[in-house]
């Protein structure tokens, strides 16, 4: 017998991945998913490519949303994508990437299995809509 | 300032136009919002100002003349009449070769002063080569890892002749002991030497987040930069409290006066403590605050901030010198307003922030360029940037007369009102301790997020109208900017040439300097000088950054 | 459902972490999950931190883990926000000061929020440890605010709880008295390098001296007459309290010294086995309660709404003990049955 009400929730992991340390907009985010119901689980600054695939594999989470100002992001977010395939996640984890990425390199991170990048000037209902409608299934 | 007949009746003719003129416009064609506010404050904004808004004004001791206390209408006496603000275009990229002739070309192009931009690495006290810099190096700035990357950023360039800005904050003593080696080199005597390096860590664990080391020993190293500076190096500023970070972080205008001022007095107090006199010192410190849109806003805040910081230096420290109750201010144009839309509309951007800045009487000024939305600026951009200054400068006439604003009704009632809200805040940062422990506890971090949480909820609502953003859109290529890159290569280039620097230098030396850095960090000896000797000794910014984390051990903020 | 928990057994991380979503989602299966586990539980030291918000909780649990790893120990962390706005999201910000061991695998940390139910935060928690017990952790961690009845509850799913004390004022001292110290088995006095941290010790040292109860969480409502007479005659724990700078990593061998000491009593004095029974019981009923009461909610459900049966007894069409009997009238014969087979 299982009468219990399933109540999942969206979890997110909204993370800064390398020196760069602008995290007004992780923090809105952080904000904006948390009003609309999800789950958040903020990384810090400063974070190693290595530390965030932890962190996601760890807490399970839906989304992994990497903030990257500094233009690091073709050294970083790779790394982030292997270590998540090599613990089995990459599949199943809604993976964005958030800041001021060039239009060439925006087409190499989808690439490589970026679902979005959101550039500046995003709004948080748009983010918050696309992650509703692309979360994966499990 | 106003006779109180006069004002009686000022108070009821504008009762009686309110009345009889106003109110039947308003009631048939109403106005265009239900309510007015300033751009990050919510500060009400009245219809009409009059002498009745500035009633209590006392001329002689509210506002005075320029060069005298409280300093409200300016800190020299000709201000811009004797000289123009010095126009300092942030600059720094990709290599220290690089970056040289960048900063030829400003100094041919009639730019006055240099400002240097360091890479992330360099901020963090990381070498090229460090794990943690992978993608990082000379993005953003220039990379210096040892003495050699600062002779080559300064080959050529009379350090004598020029004033260089380094934004560095965590490591700053380490690149200050660098400009000094490379000054000693060119034979300069130290005590010519001009500049600034931001060198404002408490603003780091609020905003930036380029920290090292925990609060209490990162204070210690600012209060030997100061003690150092005051000793040798008489014409640097050897503090810039930046505003302008916790202002793009999201704060209000009244924040970004109450929180860097907070920060300045930290200082203050701390080298009190340290030993030195507060007219050692207090002279040479300097500020640094963002400008934003809403001119008559930001021109009432640089004003109340003057007039703020004299009041409160006398107050809590009074000085002999009136010089130690003056605040001198960088401005830099605000980085968050630039749009990836429409990028022309950003040139128009900067020019307002631009006026607005010198409205309020700076003593320099960046002006970004329309692209620094999407990535380092252009060199024609930058070009742009710096010719917006030129032509307020010489065009506009806004640089004639000091002070241009000063005995509006409007922009007075307003430098009176966020004068009190800044005096209101730093009453609530003293009742936590004043601003260390304010920050420690994240109380400032948080006052700050919820700002910038509603600006952005105010933005996709459609109550704050962006232009080209949220209103009047229109199809475009994204990013259709000429972009300047940094190529991969110069990652490797960098690193190579660091490995040269490693080879060629006596290991030996460097260990002995390291130690001696160490041996300084325990005790209680002015670190500078030791920091010096290793720099000399070719010892590299991560080794020395490394030798201060094993005395200091490394900051972990929390969310 | 098998293959999850094979792998989970199996020592992969992400099926662990599957496990512990499938518990916090209440998801189809987790039941036969968590049971199938149970029999692999038992070996993990489960030690509770509690305390109130900025007593430096993440920083002591981080420098512990980062302790036990050194002694070659793996670690489980389950760090808890328990405040629950309205729109039942939540950000869980624990992780950022659980620095020292990043990057390494053998810590595994998991936030969890109460997702607008604390009761249901409890027994997520409790199954939650069993997954990292089940998978091999020799210490796993619950960390939450200090701060009701129901945080107390998710804290008592612990061996040993220890208790986290900033220093303060003593209007602060005085707020533990209401249900966080008789729960405590250990206290940290964290921050010692600020002032009042003495004066926070001296005065914890005189309310424990002061507490006629008997202090230590297993101290109440042991399960049956025996224990009770056993425990007369054993030892009684006191609490000790340790002084820690937990950002500086000082003093935490010996609150870690101070946890071990508890886990040696519990053992010493049969303790653990007695609250081992105890915390079964509890949890038992608490299923029961609920499963039932959901039962219950369903059948009410099917019977049109509480509020249709309510605007019938309104309408004296019937009465509130017809209802509920009608409602139990099947349960109850179901039972009758069982036993009578039996």
């Amino acid at each position: 017998m299982s009468a219990d009400t399933q109540q999942r929730t969206i979890r997110c992991l909204v993370a800064k991945v390398g020196l760069d340390g602008h995290d007004r907009g992780a923090h809105v985010i952080s904000r904006a998913l948390r009003d609309a119901g999800f789950e958040v689980i903020y990384s810090g600054l400063h974070r190693s490519p290595e530390e965030i695939v932890q962190a996601a594999v760890q807490e399970d989470v839906d989304v992994l949303g990497i903030s990257i100002l500094s233009g690091a992001h073709n050294t970083l977010v790779p790394k982030v994508v292997d270590g998540l395939r090599e613990y089995g996640a990459f599949k199943d984890t809604l993976l964005l990437v958030g800041g001021i990425i060039p239009e060439e390199d925006e087409a190499d991170l989808r690439e490589m299995g970026v679902a979005e990048v959101f550039g500046p000037g995003t709004s948080t209902d748009e983010m918050v809509g696309f992650i509703r409608e692309n979360v994966p299934e499990r | 300032m106003f006779d109180p007949d006069d004002l009686e009746r000022i108070r009821e003719g504008k009762r009686e136009w309110e009345a009889e003129t106003v109110a039947p416009t308003v009631e048939r064609f109403g106005e265009r919002r239900d309510a007015f506010e300033t751009d990050t404050g919510g500060r009400a904004v009245d219809r009409l100002y009059t002498p009745a808004d500035v009633a209590d004004l006392d001329y002689e001791s509210d506002l005075g003349y320029p060069g005298q206390e409280p300093y409200t209408r300016g800190v020299y006496s000709t201000m811009y009449r004797g000289r123009l603000w010095t126009m300092r275009q942030y600059a720094g990229m990709g290599t220290a070769s690089e970056t040289n002739e960048r900063f030829n070309y400003l100094l041919e192009e009639g730019q006055t002063g240099l400002s240097m931009a360091f890479d992330l690495p360099t901020q963090m006290g990381y070498d090229s080569d460090a794990g943690m810099a992978a993608g990082e190096v000379g993005k953003a700035g220039v990379a210096i890892d040892s003495l050699r990357d600062m002779e080559t950023v300064f080959d050529g360039i009379p350090l004598g002749e020029v004033s260089t800005s380094m934004t560095i904050n965590a490591p700053a003593a380490v690149l200050l002991a660098m400009y000094v080696a490379v000054g000693d080199q060119q034979g300069v005597p130290r005590e010519q030497l001009r500049g600034t390096i931001q060198n404002d860590v408490l603003k780091e664990y609020i905003a930036r987040n380029t920290y090292i080391y925990p609060p209490e020993p990162s204070m210690r190293i600012i209060t030997d930069v100061f003690a150092f500076c005051a000793e040798e190096l008489p014409k640097f500023n050897p503090i810039s409290i930046s505003g302008y970070h916790v202002r793009e972080a999201g704060s209000t205008a009244a924040q970004e006066v109450a929180f860097t001022l907070g920060n300045g007095l930290a200082y203050v107090e701390a080298a009190l403590e340290a030993g030195l006199d507060v007219d050692e010192f207090a002279p040479q410190l300097s500020f640094f605050f963002a400008s934003y849109n809403n001119i008559l806003e930001e021109v009432a805040k640089f004003r109340a901030a003057r007039r703020l910081w004299a009041t409160l230096v006398e107050e809590r420290f009074d000085p002999d010198e009136s010089a130690s109750k003056q605040l001198k201010f960088h401005t830099q144009t605000a980085g968050s307003t630039l749009t990836a839309q429409q990028i022309e509309n950003n040139v128009v951007r900067v020019a307002y922030q631009a006026l607005a800045a010198v409205l309020g009487g700076t003593q320099s000024l960046h002006t970004n360029g329309k692209d620094e939305a999407l990535s380092l600026p252009t060199e024609q951009s930058v070009r742009t940037a710096l010719r917006t200054q030129q032509i307020l400068a010489h065009e506009s006439g806004v640089a004639d007369t000091i002070d241009p604003l000063g005995g509006s009704y409007y922009v007075e009632s307003l430098t009176d009102d966020i004068e009190a809200e800044a005096r209101e805040i730093l009453d609530a940062v003293d009742d936590r301790g004043g601003m260390r422990p304010a920050i420690e506890s994240g109380w400032v971090q948080r006052r700050i997020q919820d700002v910038a949480y509603e600006r952005q909820q105010e933005i996709e609502d459609g109550d704050r109208v962006i232009v080209g953003v949220n209103e009047y859109r229109v199809e475009e290529d994204a990013q259709d900017a000429d972009v300047e890159e940094v190529a991969e290569e110069d990652e490797r280039a960098q690193t190579e040439r660091l490995d040269e620097v490693r080879a060629e230098r006596d290991d030996a030396a460097v260990e002995a300097a390291l130690e001696d850095v160490r041996a300084a960090a325990e005790g209680d000896a002015n670190l500078v000088p030791p920091l010096i000797d290793a720099v000399n000794a070719y010892a590299t910014t991560g080794e020395i950054c490394d030798a201060l984390r094993d005395v200091f051990g490394e900051h972990q903020p929390g969310l | 459902m098998t293959a999850l928990v094979d792998r989970l057994l199996a020592g992969e991380h992400r099926a662990l972490a599957r496990v512990i979503s499938k518990i916090e989602d209440r998801a189809e299966g987790y039941r036969d999950i968590v049971a199938a586990l149970h029999e692999h539980t038992g070996d993990a030291d489960v030690i509770g931190i509690t305390g109130s918000p900025g007593a430096g909780k993440s920083t002591l649990v981080d420098k512990m883990a980062a302790a036990y790893r050194e002694r070659g120990l793996s670690v489980g962390v389950i760090a808890i926000d328990p405040s629950s706005p309205y729109s039942g999201g939540a950000v869980l910000g624990d992780r950022i000061r659980m620095g020292s061991t990043v990057g390494d695998m053998d810590v595994f940390v998991r936030s969890m929020s109460a997702r607008g139910s604390l009761g249901g935060l409890s027994t997520a928690t409790t199954d939650a440890v069993r997954a990292l017990d089940a998978f091999g952790k020799d210490k796993v961690i619950i960390e939450t605010v200090g701060a009701g009845q129901n945080e107390v509850d998710i804290v008592r799913t612990a061996d040993t709880v220890a208790v986290l004390v900033p220093p303060a004022s003593g209007d602060d001292v005085q707020m533990l008295k209401a249900g966080i110290l008789e729960i405590a088995d250990v206290f940290a006095v964290n921050k010692a390098d600020l002032d009042g941290a003495d004066r926070t010790v001296q005065q914890l040292r005189e309310m424990l001296r002061e507490a006629t109860v008997p202090t230590g969480h297993h101290g109440v409502d042991v399960l049956d007459g025996d224990s009770e007479n056993d425990r007369e005659e054993a030892e009684n724990w006191e609490p000790p309290i340790v002084e820690t700078v937990a950002n500086r990593g000082e003093g935490v061998a010996e609150f870690l010294d101070a946890l071990a000491d508890h886990a040696a009593y519990l053992d010493r004095s049969g303790e653990r086995e007695a609250v081992e029974r105890q915390r079964y019981a509890e949890e038992i009923r608490t299923l029961l309660r609920t499963d039932l009461q959901d039962a219950l909610d369903a059948e009410i459900q099917r019977r049109g709404g509480i509020d249709e049966l309510a605007r019938r007894v309104a309408a004296r069409e019937t009465d509130p003990y017809t209802v509920a009997d009608e409602l139990l009238a099947p349960i109850e014969s179901c039972l009758d049955e069982e036993s009578a087979t039996r």
